[in-house]
């Protein structure tokens, strides 16, 4: 069975996005939300591995009336598994996880993760008390998911299993002071985003 | 031989109790309302004054650098976060320091200092000798409280610098504030 190409499983999930926040780890999911376009709503990481759902909480619990989509891979999601259990315990309603799964590291030489060995995790996912989880294979099943990340009033969270293959990188701006005026801008408004 | 010594444990409870008020009240003052802790003896007043609050909210985390990040996510969102922890975690964030540094964000820890103080347990004073340095390398700025009286002052000033001034600040709790754990006790 031949895997989902990542980007035009994004480019399906952030259709007709509207108040979508979206906080990507760093490396392919970064490329794969500037492929799409460049947003102010958009928050792509350059580093910090293992941070973005942690970033997305933090966003979530502070914006209770945008919707936020961590976007990351499987490899930034194993270095953060704890926030995991973190955040199950919060259970922010307006949260979403989506794990883009090529069972790769794929910045570093395409070395298999514990993905493509024995790790599932949206198993992980359900043990930390996450109610409502998806693995995702099939392009049919990415229209759900793209529904549930407006409509669901609960915590979610979803693996995306993508192929492998490596695509030409689409770089989003890195320079984080912009990133960060810039998404504080669009949320809080050009005046309050420069207060503290 | 008995580490009982009361003499440890630099001041009695009554003071731990008074400090972990008056910082909560600093939170309360400046806003600070999302409170994340990996837990510590020495927070514990403090956590306790945080949890008994619906005004804040609390976050308990798995490891220290999840904070870090938290907080960044808060302030995206126009809200302040504070990272309460013990040094023995300040290994843990040395990395996820880069976060609110590159982006120009403001972040607050509290850290209450194990390792020093008339420590009974070896395993971690190497971590406890090692955490202001870690911490200044990391381009944190880092502030102290070694007594009770210190304590509110250093925590508001640090409030205010790592907000005001979006920058990443410190305020080490000495052990010497605290208390040594105490193992013979059945202390926390």
């Amino acid at each position: 069975m031949s895997r989902l190409n990542r980007r035009d499983a994004l480019r399906a999930l952030l259709c007709e996005r509207e108040k979508v926040i979206v906080v990507t780890g760093l490396g392919s999911p970064a490329y794969d939300l500037a492929s799409c376009g460049n947003e102010p709503l958009d928050f792509p990481l350059w580093g910090a591995m293992g941070g973005a759902a942690m970033v997305g909480l933090g966003l979530a619990l502070a914006q209770p009336e945008y919707k936020v989509l961590v976007l990351t891979g499987d490899g930034e999601m194993l270095m953060g598994l704890g926030s995991l259990a973190t955040i199950a315990a919060q259970r922010p309603s307006n949260l979403r996880i989506v794990v883009m799964d090529n069972e790769r590291f794929g910045e570093t030489g395409q070395q298999h993760t514990h993905t493509a060995a024995s790790t599932d995790l949206a198993a992980v996912a359900a043990g930390c008390g996450f109610q409502h989880i998806r693995t995702i294979r099939l392009a049919s099943e990415l229209e759900p998911l793209r529904v549930d990340l407006h409509a669901l009033d609960d915590l979610l969270f979803a693996v995306v299993k993508v192929s492998p293959e490596e695509l030409p990188r689409v770089l989003p701006p890195r320079d984080g002071a912009y990133l960060t005026h810039r998404l504080r801008a669009a949320l809080l408004g050009a005046e309050l985003a420069l207060e503290a | 031989m008995r580490i009982t010594d009361e003499s440890l444990a630099a001041h009695p409870q009554q003071h731990v109790q008074q400090w972990a008020e008056g910082v909560y009240e600093l939170f309360k003052a400046h806003h600070v309302d999302l409170i994340s802790f990996v837990p510590d003896g020495g927070h514990k007043h403090l956590i306790a004054y945080c949890q008994s609050d619906p005004a804040l909210r609390t976050v308990t985390l798995t490891t220290e650098e999840e904070g870090i990040a938290l907080a960044a996510g808060a302030f995206l969102g126009g809200k302040r976060s504070a990272l309460l922890m013990q040094s023995s975690g300040v290994g843990n964030c040395i990395n996820m320091l880069s976060l609110p540094r590159v982006c120009n964000m403001p972040f607050l820890a509290l850290v209450t200092m194990r390792g020093e103080w008339g420590e009974f347990n070896p395993w971690q004073v190497p971590m406890g000798q090692s955490t202001p340095v870690i911490l200044e390398a990391s381009g944190v700025i880092v502030y102290r409280a070694d007594s009770v009286e210190e304590v509110c002052p250093t925590v508001e000033a640090a409030i205010m610098l790592a907000f005001q001034s979006r920058r990443s600040v410190v305020v080490l709790l000495s052990q010497k504030l605290i208390g040594a754990k105490n193992f013979t006790r059945g202390d926390k």
